[in-house]
């Protein structure tokens, strides 16, 4: 029987490395998606089509960039510098930064269509019973955006989790710091541990199933009118 | 004849002219391997710049082509161990070679070492390498190595690492790189201050700061190579494996700072 704690590490260090993205990722993509569903910019679509990169990107091309950028002569570099380090990369912050980028366009997209659905109206509404902006935002925009919401933040979960080559290139395989799931897997695989690889891929599958499964069904759910 | 071929593609009204010339260009291609041939090798990442040399020489002086794939040398054998096409395998350790054979997939009797090689604890910061002191000092955040469990050089670095007491205290500074290609790329992109790298990987170089590890704190890696079954048949595999005893590649090892083998 494979030794638990090994196995479990992973999982563990994915499951914070996600949720601390997700957080982050509503936090940074739910104003850019408000403003790219609200701003007559004609030129919004060029920060949207920047913003969804990493959709058509190969996870290297993000991944090499991020190795600069993290690295000594990079600004990660220069972050490290506050506090004493020397580089970004190889560190759980790093990857929370290369998740961040990779997962911004499975957040904003919902979110912002979700925004779009909404229209004039309701706001207008809100507006004419004295609403402050702040306050239309968060009592009629984001209530009416629930289901963008829970999709984009489901999405941005699954796809940290689902990271693979990003980590690869500026993680390490530090255990218990940038060792990821998917990171182990690859390992166990190359090092013909597949028992351990068959547990976790195995969970992997069954994890993705829910997570689609649910998400079909949150939208059936929310989508009808006056669930 | 290849601008013509292009040409034609290119003029729409020709274009039904040239799919038609497509099977006889087809032809050709299939027909020329039965004098150049081809082989395809799996290298271990810290032979890869021999390898690429050893390439060269290998056409000029044979006429047939060696197309490499590199990789750690788990990962290769991984690959091999699922059918992957590969007619010679260029280990960096004797254990994984072996292993091939054992399992089936190379043809016994094939193996011998080609290349033996060292470590160097290397940085591409003047002065901050200075011997073994360096280890014991800690005076770093991040020291790159391969992944011990599947790359030889990497496993040669925790050795050295045991053997000289400091492996215990070093653990949590250690970033592995999937192959010792990757533990060089840590340490030349300076996010690694220093690392454990192949001797080939900077025998050129004149920059930076080094330590050759003696060879009494780690085993010398003997490098073995073997014909895998798929590669039984081409003659082109067996010609490479013969050439890596050649002179002319001896010269290249020599030139990379690995001992010429067996």
């Amino acid at each position: 029987m494979p030794d638990i704690a090994e196995l479990w590490s992973p999982i563990r260090l994915t499951l914070e490395l996600a949720t601390i993205a997700t957080v982050l990722l509503l936090a940074i993509g739910t104003p850019i998606a408000w403003w790219l569903a609200r701003s007559p910019a004609t030129w919004k679509e060029a920060v949207a089509a920047v913003i969804a990169m990493p959709l058509v990107l190969p996870p290297t091309v993000l991944g090499f960039y991020l190795l600069i950028a993290l690295g000594p002569n990079g600004p990660g570099g220069w972050v490290a510098g506050l506090y004493g380090a020397r580089t970004l990369a190889f560190t759980f912050e790093g990857l929370v930064i290369g998740s961040v980028l990779f997962s911004m366009p499975f957040v904003v997209q919902p979110i912002r269509n979700a925004f779009e659905a909404i229209g004039e109206r309701p706001l207008e509404v809100a507006a004419t019973l004295r609403a402050s902006p702040w306050d239309r935002f968060w009592t009629v925009a984001v209530p009416l955006a629930r289901p963008g919401f829970i999709t984009g933040a489901v999405l941005g979960f699954a796809h940290t989790v689902g990271e693979f080559g990003v980590v690869l290139m500026i993680g390490g395989n530090i255990p218990g710091e940038t060792k990821v799931l998917s990171i182990a897997i690859f390992d166990y695989v190359e090092t013909l541990q597949w028992s351990k690889a068959h547990i976790l891929a195995g969970g992997m599958l069954v994890f993705s199933f829910c997570v689609i499964l649910a998400m079909m069904l949150l939208e059936k759910r929310i989508g009808r009118p006056g669930a | 004849m290849l601008m013509a071929e292009f040409a034609l593609l290119f003029r729409p009204l020709k274009r039904l002219a040239s799919l038609a010339a497509l099977p006889f260009a087809l032809l050709l291609l299939a027909a020329a391997p039965a004098e150049a041939g081809e082989v395809k090798v799996a290298v271990a990442a810290n032979f890869t710049e021999a390898a690429k040399d050893i390439g060269a020489a290998f056409e000029k002086s044979t006429g047939h082509k060696a197309v490499f794939s590199f990789g750690a040398t788990g990962q290769l054998y991984t690959q091999i161990s699922q059918e992957a096409p590969f007619e010679v395998f260029l280990s960096a350790d004797q254990t994984t070679a072996k292993k091939a054979a054992d399992d089936g997939f190379a043809v016994p009797d094939s193996r011998f070492t080609y290349a033996t090689g060292g470590i160097v604890l290397f940085s591409k910061y003047k002065d901050l390498v200075t011997g073994e002191a360096t280890l014991k000092d800690g005076k770093f955040t991040k020291i790159a190595i391969a992944n011990p469990a599947t790359a030889p050089y990497g496993a040669a670095a925790v050795e050295a690492m045991k053997a000289l007491g400091v492996y215990e205290a070093l653990t949590p500074k250690i970033v592995q790189g999937n192959s010792i290609a990757q533990a060089y790329q840590f340490v030349d992109t300076g996010n690694a201050e220093l690392g454990f790298v192949a001797l080939s990987q900077v025998i050129g170089k004149d920059e930076g700061s080094r330590w050759i590890v003696p060879a009494g704190l780690y085993t010398i890696i003997a490098q073995d190579a073997v014909l895998l079954k798929k590669g039984a048949e081409n003659e082109a595999a067996r010609a490479f494996l013969a050439y890596l005893k050649d002179p002319e590649a001896k010269a290249v090892k020599d030139k990379f700072g690995y001992g010429a083998g067996d």
